[in-house]
């Protein structure tokens, strides 16, 4: 089982590279050797849910080998309870993608299917690696094939908001990367040692004070612009915007997890005690997040636009659970991670399905969907419950862990957050009420067909996994609380010896 | 009674490559006088050939010496480590080159054996540089090559800009080499000699303090911010880059680029290590500006080949932090920086000079409008050599900026690497505009179509696979590179 994950990183590096090779002609064959290799990357990957020792904070499925030996790279992968559901969230959302895809992406498919493997073997690289030199080979690789779904498939001002997109990451990246070698090289001259092995270095007590708190800020600039947090976020509604369906749902899906994934690997770790100075002022920027993203979205005349300010939403509240660092609120917030990619993609995968039938997304030119298409709409509202925390389904169990979290630090955060969930039903359930209830408004919304059987099959493993959650979350939450709880003893008797270094002595 | 000649015993092993690459040229000299008269295809491969056979003799020193040096003619030439990596990074630049232009001159209907001949002599002198044990042998292959040069940048005789560039490089270079010349006297009438080991005993003696040794190290350094096209220093690249031939070009921006640094290094790091002089602050301030004035005015490029020219300032500036962090991993960064730039950069110049479009040159940004469908292959090419140039893993660019920025780091250079980073970020929105191009636009007017070249597609296969390895294996070159520069330090 020593090379299961980087089989799994790597199957779909081979399909893309199998797919360079089908002669142009042959579509419906790309089509499903395509999404033959994701799904069979998704198999591939099953074992690591199922052979996962959920009582070990540990890392599983180690594999280490060097790689540049004289700079202390090394090939280090392995999964614990916070990287494992974004591993399997990844694999299982990439099958239903492709398949949304099938008609709506309409020129270069080989291309499209190329981009998008490629796209899939960066993505789980950053959730597996342990070496920091390997993430970041990962992170950055990764931006380009997104680029090019955006910038190649997207919308009319796919342009504009491709370059936003990368430039914006980009930068932010790039001074994560200073940060990076100034921690390697602080790590080297105190030990002796020259390595990049996350493990290793997350065991280095870096001095506190202004050193640590501008190396944390590097990396949080890097990680809130990909969350993105407010007020880092104005990439983001044009990259939803613009983006083709598939596009938007491994950027709300996966990508975005990457920017709270990344604070709790390496911010909270590396750098615990400014983490615990910074912590307010994340808190601050969550809670404006999480309501300035609902009201924004109550405003928007764009069902797309709507659910990608929902996202800034949303993905405040997961930021503010892991920065309390309880249990509850860390457990919530990484639940929520897949929660968000659970809802907002089916969120976005809905929209883009109406899209390809009207090729309109405004919400005026929709009313009365209920009476047309009642399949769709059944469905859509659940999906809408979901993304608002209704209980019984997957958003609320998150929500809920994470503001008993928050409460225990920080009550007037948890107010003003809770505020959030309410608003999250203004904007969503006014939304549908005006898409699916009333009258038919528009003669051309009269002929909508409803869900195709490859529809259905895009949309039930997602639904099912929104009840399960909803009802039964203890099968994934048992999974991470191990290593939440290492994580946190971690990182508070490392903030300890931090502050013990700064004491002056007796 | 006559005085009795005695012949010192001459050891030609210390120039063995260059001596390849010598010989080669004289074959090419006579074959080029021999029938057929009307095709000059097997010149240009008789001196690939002939660079090929240098690398491998020059590979097989690098292992057979086991990072020994040879010196010749009284330490005027040192064949070490050092100038063995020298030549690998010349030799590659050399070969795509050659490889880049045999179709393409016939196309220009330029064709000539002059042209392969130059070529092999730039190499020449470029080889000399990094082997050079003395200010005058610096000198004396700062020339052979220089000369070349200006004659290739105007070989497209018929072309208005090609005389300009040539007038342009030859008035400026001349420029430069009187500032490097008047230095080499300034540093003899502090030092007594040109040799570079005595200089450094000299400059371990008191010499450092002598006011003229800091002129003339100053005049030096200005003769080279010329050849490596450092801010302020740098006004003549666009427009030569612009006006030589596009294979010519890539010439200059990677052979003679490497072969500058080669001795700038070199003087650096034995001559004038001990003197007093404050140089690595004063390089601090040519990095930072050279960097960002490249980056900046590059931003404003259409024509491709100026853009590449500022994009090649900028990364001499990415290469002086590495010189400016110092030590075995600084410098040993910036060797393999060259390695890094001389794949990338000959590979994007390439890629462009295989198109044209209505008989002209594709050069301009809208002419590359669509191209992504039209030539996949070619555009998946260049946007892998873009990307390199951004820095952006897996390749060998981003490697290579890791490694200059990780020494700044090392170094206490924070603040450099910060500026640096920033830099790569702003010069990502240029080389991707070019991307956005190729695949996120359509074919407007007349289409670009490629041109068939079997030596040019094999220099892009070349350069494409330096690339990757590098990027992705970068570490036997990196520890090459290094272990290249630890003897100069001692």
């Amino acid at each position: 089982m020593a090379y299961l994950l980087t089989l799994v990183t790597f199957v779909p590096l081979v399909g893309a590279i199998l797919v360079l090779l089908l002669p142009r002609r042959q579509e419906h064959v790309t089509k499903l050797v395509t999404l033959g290799t994701t799904l069979v990357t998704f198999v591939i990957s099953l074992p690591v849910y199922f052979r996962f020792d959920p009582t070990s904070a540990d890392y599983q499925f180690v594999e280490q080998r060097a790689w540049i030996p004289s700079l202390g790279v090394s090939y280090h992968v392995g999964v614990d309870g916070i990287s494992v559901l974004l591993v399997l969230l990844t694999t299982f959302l990439m099958p239903l993608v492709l398949l949304s895809s099938w008609t709506s992406v309409e020129s270069r498919w080989k291309e499209f299917a190329i981009t998008m493997l490629l796209l899939e073997t960066g993505m789980l690289g950053v959730f597996v690696a342990l070496d920091l030199f390997l993430f970041y080979v990962f992170w950055e690789a990764m931006l380009i094939p997104m680029y090019l779904i955006i910038g190649i498939w997207g919308g009319p001002n796919r342009v504009y908001a491709a370059v936003k997109f990368i430039l914006y990451t980009l930068a932010g990246s790039l001074l994560m990367l200073v940060a990076i070698l100034f921690v390697y090289f602080q790590h080297g001259l105190a030990t002796n040692t020259y390595t990049f092995d996350l493990p290793v270095l997350v065991r280095f007590v870096i001095p506190g004070g202004l050193t640590q708190d501008l190396l944390f800020l590097a990396f949080a600039v890097a990680f809130a612009i990909k969350v993105p947090m407010f007020p880092f976020h104005t990439w983001l509604p044009d990259a939803h915007v613009e983006a083709p369906t598939a596009g938007s749902v491994i950027l709300a899906g996966v990508l975005l997890k990457m920017g709270t994934y990344g604070f709790l690997r390496f911010c909270l770790p590396l750098f615990p005690q400014a983490s615990m100075t910074w912590a307010p002022w994340i808190f601050a920027l969550s809670v404006i997040g999480i309501i300035y993203g609902a009201w924004v979205s109550t405003v928007q005349p764009d069902i797309k636009k709507l659910v990608a300010y929902s996202s800034v939403s949303h993905l405040g509240f997961v930021v503010l659970g892991l920065f309390t660092l309880t249990p509850q609120g860390m457990v919530g917030g990484i639940i929520q991670m897949v929660n968000h990619g659970l809802s907002t993609g089916a969120l976005f995968l809905m929209v883009g399905m109406i899209y390809e039938r009207r090729h309109t997304r405004l919400i005026a030119d929709f009313g009365g969907l209920w009476k047309v298409i009642p399949a769709f709409s059944v469905l859509f509202l659940i999906v809408c419950l979901s993304s608002l925390g209704l209980p019984g389904l997957n958003g609320f169990v998150g929500e809920f862990l994470i503001l008993l979290g928050t409460f225990q630090v920080h009550r007037l955060a948890a107010v003003l957050a809770t505020s959030g969930i309410i608003f999250a039903a203004v904007y969503l359930l006014w939304m549908y009420q005006r898409v699916c209830f009333g009258e038919v408004t528009h003669e051309a919304n009269r002929r909508l067909v409803d869900l195709t059987p490859r529809e259905w099959a895009v949309l039930l493993p997602v639904l099912l996994f929104i009840v399960w959650i909803g009802v039964y979350p203890t099968t994934f939450t048992t999974m991470t609380e191990p290593s939440v709880q290492a994580l946190i003893t971690q990182v508070q008797t490392k903030a300890q010896a931090t502050s013990a270094l700064l004491m002056p002595r007796p | 009674m006559s005085p009795e000649l005695v012949f010192p015993a001459v050891d030609l092993r210390p120039i063995l490559p260059m001596l390849v690459i010598a010989l080669t040229a004289g074959v090419v000299l006579v074959l080029d006088l021999l029938p057929p008269r009307e095709r000059k295809d097997h010149l240009g491969f008789v001196s690939a050939l002939g660079v090929v056979a240098a690398l491998v003799v020059t590979y097989w020193m690098t292992f057979s010496t086991g990072g020994g040096e040879l010196r010749g003619f009284r330490g005027m030439v040192v064949l070490d480590a050092y100038a063995l990596f020298f030549n690998i990074v010349i030799g590659y630049a050399t070969g795509l080159v050659l490889l880049l232009s045999m179709d393409y001159i016939r196309r220009e209907g330029q064709e000539s054996g002059e042209f392969y001949i130059l070529v092999l002599l730039a190499a020449l002198g470029m080889m000399l540089m990094a082997a050079a044990g003395d200010l005058i042998i610096v000198f004396l292959g700062l020339e052979t090559m220089s000369i070349s040069l200006y004659v290739l940048a105007g070989f497209f005789r018929t072309r208005v800009e090609a005389g300009e560039a040539s007038m342009k490089y030859l008035l400026i270079g001349a420029f430069a080499s009187g500032f490097f010349l008047y230095g080499i006297a300034l540093i003899f009438g502090a030092a007594g000699t040109t040799n570079l080991d005595r200089i450094a005993n000299a400059v371990a003696a008191g010499a450092g303090r002598d006011p003229l040794l800091v002129v003339g190290l100053g005049l030096l350094l200005v003769g080279f911010g010329f050849k490596i096209s450092s801010v302020p220093f740098h006004m003549w690249a666009p427009d030569v880059y612009e006006g030589a031939p596009t294979s010519v070009t890539a010439f200059i921006a990677t052979g003679s680029k490497a072969a500058a640094f080669a001795a700038l290094l070199r003087v650096l790091l034995t001559a004038v290590r001990g003197a007093p002089a404050d140089w690595p602050m004063l390089l601090w301030v040519v990095a930072a500006l050279t960097m960002t004035v490249g980056n900046v005015v590059a931003l404003a490029q259409q024509n491709l080949k100026r853009m590449l020219a500022y994009s090649s300032i900028a990364h001499v500036g990415y290469m002086l932090v590495g010189v400016v962090a110092g030590g075995a991993f600084g410098n040993g960064s910036v060797l393999f920086y060259l390695l890094v730039y001389t794949f990338t950069t000959a590979g994007a110049f390439g890629a462009i000079l295989l198109l044209e479009r209505a008989g002209q040159e594709a050069v301009r940004l809208d002419d590359f409008g669509g191209l992504a469908s039209r030539h996949p292959l070619l555009a998946v090419a260049l946007s892998v050599f873009l990307l390199s140039l951004v820095g952006i893993p897996p390749t060998a660019g981003f490697v290579g900026k890791f490694y200059l920025f990780g020494a700044a780091v090392k170094s206490g250079y924070v603040w450099l690497a910060v500026v640096g980073v920033l830099n790569s970020a702003v010069a990502a929105y240029y080389y991707l505009r070019l991307i956005v191009y190729m695949y996120m636009r359509e074919p407007e007017g007349a289409p670009t179509v490629l041109a068939p070249s079997f030596s040019g597609a094999l220099a892009l296969a070349v350069a494409l696979w330096g690339v990757v390895q590098l990027g992705v294996a970068p570490g036997p070159l990196f520890d090459l590179a290094q272990a290249a520069v630890v003897p100069l330090l001692r």
